[in-house]
Formats: C-alpha cells, structure tokens, sequence
C-alpha cells in the first residue's frame, strides 16, 4: 500500500489529501478547522484529519507533495521586479522579507512543520514540489471519467503559467501551453472584482452574481484592457494594471477609462454603473473561455474537455461552453481553486512521476467531493449535549418526513449529515435548505440568514431524474458548477413594464415557478442529485417532490457572510443560533429554535469579518 | 547546504545564472530588511507571491 500525502498552503486556501494506492480517501480545508476564511497557513489541523481518516502516522506516508515550486515562483518575482523597475520597488521591498526570510526555505519550512504531527519523522526526502497549473490539471483529468481529453486551466497566476492547455491520455498529463504571468484571465476578473468595491479572491462570485443585473455596455472599454486573438489566447496592456508592481489592482488609466474610481464598499452603494461594469467583464470573460475552447477543440481533435483553476469557478461561463457544444463532454474538478491542488498534486506524483496504472471510474473518483470530517451519531448527540442544545432524535424515514414537511411549510433548514464537502460548495451535507417557490426566500435568505447583499442569487438542488423537465440543460452538474437558463414552461413571463424595469428592481418580479433559485436572467447555478453519491439528500428532495410536486429545493452554504462552511456540530449550532434558521437537522436529531434555551442565541454575525 | 545545492541546481536547469547576484546582494542585504519590516502581506490587495 502506498499513501501520498498532498498539501496547498501559503497562498490562498490551504488543503491537504490523502491518496492510498492513487484513490482519493479524504481531504479537507484548514480555514474549516480555523474558522479563518480562506486561511491560507500551514493546514496543520487539515493534515492530521486526513492522516487519522487513513489511520497513518505521518512517518508511516510514503511520499509528501507540495502544490507549487517556490523556487520557479521566485525566479518570477525577480524578473518581474528586475523588468519594471524602478517602478515596483515599494512592492519588492516588502515582498523580498518574507520570501528571503521563509518562502524560499519552504522544504525545510514544512519539514520542520510536518515533523510536529509526529516526531518519528525524521527526512525531508520524501517531499517533492509539483507544478501550480500542474497540479490544477491533474487534479481536474485524473479523477475525470475520461480516457483521454482536453484539460484547460485558468486562474490568477501560479509560478509563471495564469492559464495552460494539457492533454491527459490514460496516465499520461502533458502541457502543451501555456499563457504566462502578467497576462492572466483570472487576475484581470479580479482587477474588477476590486473595482467594483468587492474582496479580490472572495468577491468573484458576488461579481458574476451581479452581471445579469447589468448591460455589457463597458464591453468595448474592456477590450482596451485586453488583446484577444481569434484562439482565445489574450495579452492584457499593463498600462491600465497595478498587481505586478503595486499594491492594488488596478491604476488611475483604468479609473480614468470608466471615469470613476474603485468603489468604497464602506461608503458607496452598488449602483446600475456596476451592474453595467460586472455583466461587461462577465462578457468577455465568456468570450475568452469560449474562444479557447473552441480553438483547442480544433487543434487536439478530443471530445472530451476537463476545467480546473479558479476561472472554472465561473459556472456561468462553463454553462455556456456546454451550451455552444464545443465538446461532447464537460468534467469540472469541484475543488478548481488552490485547494484542489493538494489533490492535484498527489494525483501527478502517483500518475506522472511514479507511472502507475490508471484505471477509469465511471462512478464518481471524487465521491461526489464528500471527502471531508464525519461524525457518528454518538459524537454528534455527545457534542450537542455538551453545548446545552436541545434536540430529538427520530428514526430515517420521520427525519426525512419532518424535514420536507418543515420545507414545505417555508421553514429554513440547517442541514448537516454524512462527510463535509471539499471545494467551496455546499452540496447537501452542509448546506442551508429552503423552499424555492417562495416568493420571499431569496431575500429572506439573503439578509436574515446570510447576512449578505440582497441581489445574491441561490442554487437549486435538484433530483436528476427531473432536470430536463426544470431546466435546459440535460448534462449532469453534481458539483453546482454549470448554469443553465429554467425550462420556459416554468417560467413566468414579465409584463411589458416589467420588463422596463432596471437592476435589482428586477429582484422583486416572479420569474418562474421557483423564484428563488431563478435568477433575473432566468439562469440557475444547478446541482444534481443523485441517489447514488447522497442518499440521504436524495431521500429528502424525493420526499418534498411527494408532498409538493416539486423536485428542487434551495441549497445555499452553511454558514454565513464571511464565515468558512460550518465543520463540527458545534459550528452548526453556533451559527444556528446566531442566524434566524428555523430548525437544525445533524445527523438523526432534529433541533427546533423555538425549544432552546434563549441564552444561548448569540450575535453571530459580529464573529466574522465581512468579505 | 541543501537548499545550497538546489537553489544552484535550479538556477543550472533555468539557464538563469544571471538572477545570482541579485539573489546574493539580497541575501546580503536582507538582515537588514528583515529588521526593519512590518507585516509583508497584509498591505497587498491581491499577493502575486
């Protein structure tokens, strides 16, 4: 038996997997433990959930894989500083510090790290460095039902490469190309994330959540910022950026180009200029994934593409590669972004390096991204009974029972069961759960649960069986990441004044059957469900279709704004607590709100720092 | 040492031999920095290291 251990760390979302003879046994995130939202420090506790999940000590793992190289990571840095100064000099002098003081020690840095979780691990030998994008393909076609295919990634930027082209056959994972560092999809989507007043690395979603709101009318103007050529690949003008050198994103030509500065989150609203702004780079954005689809489609002559990196987090753009049908068939690496490179990185070291067999499952090698800490019934009763938490236990089928009975009735539901889910979505084990033909849940949802902007949309779960019947789209996406529009018999069609209407007034108009998970432009970031990789999941959607003839449900994170997806029973009931979610469903217990004791509700949303 | 011998592997296997003396005045100079500095991340809107 071999076992790879494989870490992300130090950059954005820490991470670290486990593989046993080239299967994926667990993974998991360390701001999940730290309650740090995208904590990106060694993941110290991620590391040992996932050796004690494989009952190993550390010293008894074969082969430990970081996610990147440092050293190719710094001879960027240099280059870049040496071929933009004096310019940047502010930058370089606080970036050197930190790199000449650890970063470039990073083996010796984790080895010390590593050596913590069990003294009897006494070399750094058997750790290696992968490649960034390296491991953001592997991570993407290895485990993907594909023989062979096309793999493209996209992101900010890794040691030198923002976006490359592979191509995966069997155990083999070539990269054919590559676009390099400072022209970067990824980083150029974060350039407006920043403009329009939201985090750079969080923000993004909230940026493609407010482009339907908007016209592309800023299209022309972007297309100052950028060169793209017929094959998708693109050369951003550095004259309107500030991240190679600078401190922020972007510079005052950029400002000047759309005629106002970076929104003030503190002081500014969200205007229709924004709206404007986000459905423009959301525009183009599509318009280069589209491109390069269609150009590698052309060149390599496969069927089959697979997506990783945090471009492949825009599910609005991944749907509308499907839609085009550029390939036959689409396979997205649920983790796309930074964590996903533990995975990828252990999955290269077993693959690539060491040659091994791979064998293609049809199944599910990711387990439907359900990789992460369970607890049995007996830990989670103990937990709650330690926390004074009131609950009752029931039996599988009156759990299910109550459950869709408390949806139907447009309860809001915590929902927690089985392993938690690894990559940012929630798909049915932590998730928050509601009813979508409610006419109020989308902004009930949004500012008395969520505690976040009122033009977010909310994704449906929805049971396989029944997706062409909802939606326009007949693929299965079993980790939330394709948008299709709704079927047009469950739409609602706006009135002549309606359709006059501007941005978020759009918000408040019935747009379908079940308004809230329909977006304005009637498009739904859907997930599928399917008995096979959640039962329990499965059982309760099919039990709420019984009762109300209606196969979706609304599945929304379990946590709040800014806070990571709760881990423990006990983040459940805090965040329970603190939010105004009216029953809270672990395991087989069931909590009512209205039966614990009012000393225990909390000021939840004080705890984290807005995103 | 180690890390000695693989920076000097890397610099050999990148052809970019000429990234040495920079790398040596840093080294050289970077006590001093290290001494002087702050909090090297958190000013940053996005860490492109």
């Amino acid at each position: 038996m071999t076992s790879i251990l494989g870490i992300s760390a130090f950059y954005h979302d820490s991470a670290a997997c486990l593989l046993k003879d080239g299967k994926i046994i667990a993974a998991a995130q360390e701001e999940r433990f730290t309650r740090k939202k995208h904590d990106s420090s060694y993941p110290k506790n991620a590391i040992e959930f996932v050796l004690n999940y494989a009952n190993l000590k550390l010293s008894e793992v074969d082969q430990i894989v970081f996610f990147e190289k440092p050293f190719l990571k710094f001879e960027r840095l240099l280059e870049t500083y040496v071929a933009f100064a004096p310019k940047g000099f502010i930058s370089f002098a606080k970036a050197m510090p930190l790199w000449i003081k650890e970063k470039l020690f990073q083996k010796n840095f984790l080895f010390k790290k590593l050596k913590e979780h069990d003294e009897k691990y006494i070399s750094e030998e058997n750790i290696f460095f992968s490649d960034h994008h390296l491991s953001h393909a592997a991570s993407a076609f290895f485990p993907s039902p594909f023989e062979e295919a096309v793999v493209l990634t996209a992101d900010g930027v890794g040691e030198w490469a923002t976006t490359t082209v592979a191509i995966g056959k069997g155990n083999e994972l070539d990269i054919k190309k590559e676009i390099h560092f400072p022209h970067s999809l990824g980083l150029l989507y974060s350039a407006f994330t920043y403009y329009t007043g939201f985090k750079v690395n969080s923000g993004e979603y909230k940026l493609m959540g407010l482009a339907p709101y908007g016209n592309p009318i800023y299209e022309n103007k972007v297309k100052q910022l950028i060169d793209i050529k017929d094959d998708g690949t693109f050369r951003l003008n550095q004259k309107y950026f500030n991240y190679a050198t600078g401190l922020t994103m972007t510079n005052h030509k950029f400002h000047k180009l759309f005629g106002k500065k970076p929104r003030n989150a503190q002081i500014e609203k969200i205007t229709q200029f924004h709206m404007d702004i986000a459905a423009s780079i959301q525009k183009i954005t599509e318009e280069i994934m589209i491109k390069l689809a269609r150009s590698i489609r052309k060149e390599f002559n496969m069927k089959n593409l697979c997506l990783a990196g945090g471009v492949a987090l825009n599910c609005v753009a991944n749907g509308k590669i499907l839609k085009e049908k550029i390939f036959d068939n689409i396979w997205i690496q649920p983790a796309a972004g930074d964590a996903g490179g533990s995975l990828g990185a252990a999955l290269a070291l077993w693959y690539i390096e060491q040659g091994n067999k791979r064998s293609i499952n049809l199944e599910d090698d990711m387990k439907g991204s359900y990789l992460g800490p369970e607890f049995t019934q007996e830990q989670i009763e103990n937990e709650l009974k330690s926390i004074g938490a009131n609950f009752e236990v029931f039996s599988y089928e009156n759990l299910i029972n109550k459950t869709s009975e408390y949806l139907s009735n447009e309860k809001i539901i915590g929902w927690f069961q089985g392993k938690m889910e690894f990559g940012p979505r929630a798909l049915g084990n932590r998730s928050i759960l509601g009813d979508p033909r409610s006419a109020n849940m989308q902004k009930n949802l949004n500012l008395k649960i969520k505690y976040r902007e009122s033009f977010r949309p909310f994704a449906p779960s929805i049971l396989l069986e029944d997706l062409s019947d909802w939606f326009d789209i007949k693929t299965d996406s079993p980790y939330m990441l394709l948008v299709s529009e709704i079927n047009s018999k469950k739409k609602v069609s706006m009135t002549d004044k309606q359709k006059k209407l501007f941005g978020i007034e759009k918000l408040n108009i019935k747009r379908s059957e079940i308004p809230a998970v329909t977006h304005v432009d009637y498009s739904a970031r859907i997930q599928t469900v399917n008995k096979r990789t959640n039962k329990k999941y499965f059982d309760l959607i099919s039990k709420f279709k019984e009762k109300t003839g209606c196969p979706v449900i609304v599945n929304t994170s379990f946590n709040i704004r800014g806070e990571p997806i709760v881990r423990s029973p006990t983040d459940a009931f805090s965040c329970f607590m603190g939010t105004e979610l009216d029953y809270l469903i672990i395991g087989d217990c069931i909590l009512d709100k209205q039966k614990q004791d009012k000393n225990l509700l909390n000021n939840y949303n004080k705890n984290f720092e807005l995103d | 040492m180690s890390f000695i011998k693989e920076f000097w592997e890397f610099l050999k296997e990148r052809k970019k031999y000429w990234l040495l003396p920079i790398i040596i005045v840093l080294f050289l100079f970077g006590g001093l920095i290290i001494l002087t500095q702050g909090s090297a991340v958190a000013p940053f809107i996005y860490t492109i290291f």
